[in-house]
């Protein structure tokens, strides 16, 4: 069943590739090298990011209060910015540039590209947390007009996204040759359709940017007077959400590699799944509403219709993900041999293999809270009762945190051996690392949840507000705690991650010759377990269950959400 | 192992449990946009589609009239003011502070117009019986919320938006009686 | 592909610039164009 045999002859240079000595799969030398430049960065600004969210984590915490305000802002900017943007792309870029010449076979487009997309972002990175540090840049990575930060702040995130925009050109630019070189045959493997989603979903981002960021340059440089704060969010907006998006096209994608890569699950129906990835190319963008539904300016029409993706189309594709990939999981399993009952073949998957422990928690997380929680508070009306509260960090913890970061480390533990190549240190640690990662943020974002629903602000330094008499319960301290003491253990989950990755990759033992040391998949028992017919390619009568619970903790979030909403004063 | 390559005859529809999934996803993607339009027919909490374009030293002059035409008394510095029911009334957030404090009575709408002077706030409204209401307020916009206090008490305004070094210590007040 | 028969939505999943193009147009019209247009379209303030 070897992709292999799909392949025709590649179209690198003599010398410049390498065929995997694990999956036999080629590897393109100049991807190889900026795959592992920007994974390198990734996992110093995720080891940045890291250090900023213990600090503000403890902040958070009532009882430990940590740092003084100052400080508490310039961490909290610092923490948006390594985790959510540097940590996130750098590591896409990696991705995509291993989806389109491993995947297709093809050498990458260009090297000059991919040094001067990487030097432009590891300069526009530098920029910006220098900024950030010298207290030159104390306006939240939002950096909402008219606060006011120094023009190198901006700059840097420019240079950052030029860098960023040249890398998705240079994935463009690779499909087109292997395709003109034909290294391939038949249609896009699916992994690589949904790089082309995120990689799409990427330019618009970054187009968005440009139409914000380059006039408030001008106007921290003191050559525009001013910049409409409305005009602002729109546009900003259609960077800080849309860049969200690429997360989610990239993380599905990574699913679906991943579990390939580990049980060998084939997509159920690949019209399918690709009509899913199209449906977010065409209407997930719409969501940057989500931000503005309690704003002035824009009108009603236009939140409803585009907090909506379109009458909720973009939801239906991640429904779609949500069924098919637990579902090719699930078929892969049994025709392996594991038939008994509705679970039988969840309880035989590989769960000390990280790899797949992280993408399937990943994948649980990422849909029953990120996916549930995201969706109903961004509903026109919940946003009243939602809008700046502690519940918005809750729900992006669930999609960025416990989904993105949770399953870009489980790759990880593939990335290392197979593009690095070295074999892991620790291993025994890093099969509980996922649990530990998991396990700590579950908890922030339970005492994010339950301190917001009692309208708790996010990026606020002291609910004890300075001393004025608003009071603080103490069940909301204790929900202030948990988000404290969980950060601690998350934080803890991280750095073993981290140093581990840290050791491997520089100190580690080279694989180079040999297959890497397995991770541990799943044994084929299907010789004693019957027969397997045609029909049951589409039979998940496990993955049907999920899905049902799924649903039915939407509709009960849902619908308490309308019901405390009905609780406050009216409004129109 | 599969890198996901389709065969040959990949591009089919999809089967008849993938059809019913899809299915249902979309009646329930219908329920959640309909909601929307609905509770704007049905429900008594919308946000305000009414807003306008304002320069903040004309809205700050008219919270200046607003408070000396109605002004009923102080608490510390700040002005109590008592607006009219169905009457408009002003709040002003800017310098860390909510102003002027607001006593409304229960069960009246007054048409409330809420921006800032200076950066960009959040109006936070928190209270007892688990009030929590928030809206985005913008220099340079008048956001108005035709609004109805339906509890009694004492509401504390909070910022929630990122406003500067002290944004915590921002805060006002609202007070509602029977 | 190119061939007669097959299917458009087929004929798209295999053109990553015709998905670039949609991507860029249809949200930049339904959110950006239409968001900036009621921002920058907004009346002056009657303050009563
Ligand atoms: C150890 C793991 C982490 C912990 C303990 C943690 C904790 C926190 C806390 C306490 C806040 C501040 C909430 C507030 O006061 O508004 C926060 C904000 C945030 N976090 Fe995390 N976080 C973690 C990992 C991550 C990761 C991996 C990402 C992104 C990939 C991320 C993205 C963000 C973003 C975007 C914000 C909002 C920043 C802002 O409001 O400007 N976090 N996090
Ligand atoms: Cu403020």
């Amino acid at each position: 069943m070897s992709s292999i045999a799909g392949f025709l002859k590649g179209n690198f240079l003599p010398g410049q590739s390498r065929s995997c000595d694990t999956t036999g799969l080629p590897v393109c030398n100049t991807a190889s090298l900026y795959i592992r430049l920007n994974a390198v960065i990734a996992v110093v600004s995720l080891l940045i990011g890291a250090i900023a969210a213990i600090l503000i984590a403890l902040t958070r915490w009532p009882a430990v209060h940590l740092l003084p305000a100052e400080w508490f802002y310039r961490f909290l900017t610092v923490h948006g910015f390594n985790m959510l943007i540097f940590w996130i792309i750098f590591l896409e870029i990696g991705i995509l540039y291993f989806v389109a010449t491993t995947l297709l076979n093809s050498r990458l487009f260009s090297k000059a590209i991919a040094a001067i997309s990487f030097a432009l972002m590891l300069i526009g990175m530098i920029m910006v947390n220098a900024m950030i540090f010298t207290g030159q840049a104390d306006v939240l990575f939002t950096s909402y007009v008219p606060l006011m930060a120094h023009p190198l702040f901006y700059l840097g995130i420019i240079l950052f996204a030029v860098g960023a925009l040249l890398g998705v050109a240079n994935f463009f630019l690779t499909i087109h040759i292997a395709r003109r070189d034909k290294t391939y045959e038949g249609p896009f493997p699916l992994v690589v359709f949904g790089a082309i989603t995120a990689a799409v979903i990427a330019v618009v981002t970054i187009l968005h940017g440009a139409v914000v960021l380059i006039p408030t340059l001008l106007w921290s440089a003191g050559l525009l007077e001013t910049i409409d704060p409305g005009f602002y969010r729109v546009v900003w907006w259609g960077l800080g959400h849309m860049s969200q998006q690429i997360n989610v096209a990239a993380m599905i994608s990574v699913w679906y590699f991943m579990f390939s890569l580990i049980v060998g699950a084939k997509p159920l129906n690949h019209a399918v799944c690709r009509g899913a990835f199209i449906l977010y190319i065409l209407f997930i963008n719409l969501a940057s509403a989500h931000h503005l539904l309690v704003d002035p300016g824009v009108s009603t029409e236009w939140k409803i219709w585009n907090t909506s993706y379109a009458m909720y189309l973009a939801v239906l594709a991640s429904m779609l993900h949500g069924f098919t990939v637990p579902g090719a999981l699930e078929v892969a399993m049994r025709k392996k041999g594991y038939r008994q009952g509705l679970f039988g073949w969840l309880a035989a998957a590989p769960w000390s293999n990280p790899g797949f422990s992280g993408v399937f928690m990943a994948m649980v997380m990422f849909g029953f809270i990120g996916g549930i929680t995201g969706v109903t508070i961004g509903t026109e009306q919940i946003s009243i009762i939602t809008h700046n509260t502690l519940k918005l960090p809750a729900h992006f913890h669930g999609t960025v945190v416990a989904g993105t970061t949770l399953t870009f480390m489980a790759l990880a533990y593939y990335v290392v051996p197979l593009i690095f190549q070295k074999d892991w240190y620790a291993k025994g640690l890093l099969r509980l690392q996922p649990y530990i990662f998991a396990i700590g943020i579950f908890t922030v974002i339970i005492g994010m949840q339950f301190a917001g629903s009692a309208g708790i602000p996010r990026r606020h330094w002291d609910i004890s507000f300075a001393g004025t008499p608003i009071p603080i319960t103490p069940m909301e301290s204790g929900w202030l705690a948990l988000v404290g003491i969980g950060g601690v253990i998350a934080f803890l989950g991280l750095l073993i991650f981290l140093l581990a990755t840290v050791a491997t990759v520089f100190f580690g033992r080279s694989n180079k010759g040999r297959p890497m040391e397995d991770w541990g998949g799943v044994k084929d028992i299907s010789a004693g377990a019957g027969t397997w017919t045609k029909e049951d390619d589409h039979k998940t009568p496990g993955t049907w269950a999920l899905v049902m619970i799924l649903l039915t903790c939407f509709v009960v979030y849902f619908f308490a959400n309308w019901k405390a909403l009905a609780d406050v004063w009216w409004v129109h | 192992m599969s890198f996901m390559i389709p065969e040959k005859d990949w591009f089919k529809a999809p089967d008849k449990g993938e059809k019913s999934w899809i299915a249902i996803g979309f009646i329930w993607c219908l329920v959640l946009f309909f909601s929307m339009p609905i509770w704007h027919i049905y429900g008594k909490q919308n946000s305000s589609s009414e807003s306008y374009r304002v320069k903040p030293e004309d809205f700050s002059a008219r919270v200046m009239k607003f408070v000396e035409t109605n002004s009923i008394g102080k608490d510390g510095n700040t002005p109590i003011v008592q607006p009219k029911p169905g009457g408009h009334a002003y709040v002003m957030g800017g310098g860390y502070i909510w102003y002027p404090i607001l006593k409304l009575k229960k069960g009246n709408e007054y048409i409330l117009h809420i921006s800032s002077t200076d950066y960009q706030h959040g109006f936070s409204l928190q209270g007892e019986a688990g009030i929590n209401m928030n809206f985005q307020i913008l220099p340079g916009y008048d956001h108005v919320l035709k609004i109805t206090p339906t509890t009694s008490g004492t509401f504390n305004i909070v910022c929630n938006e990122f406003c500067g070094a002290r944004h915590h210590v921002m805060t006002g007040k609202i007070l509602v009686e029977d | 592909m190119g061939n007669e028969n097959t299917h458009w939505l087929e004929r798209l999943m295999e053109n990553p610039w015709m998905l670039l193009i949609l991507g860029i147009v249809v949200p930049t019209i339904s959110y950006t164009v239409w968001g900036v247009y009621d921002v920058l379209s907004l009346p002056v303030a009657p303050l009563p």
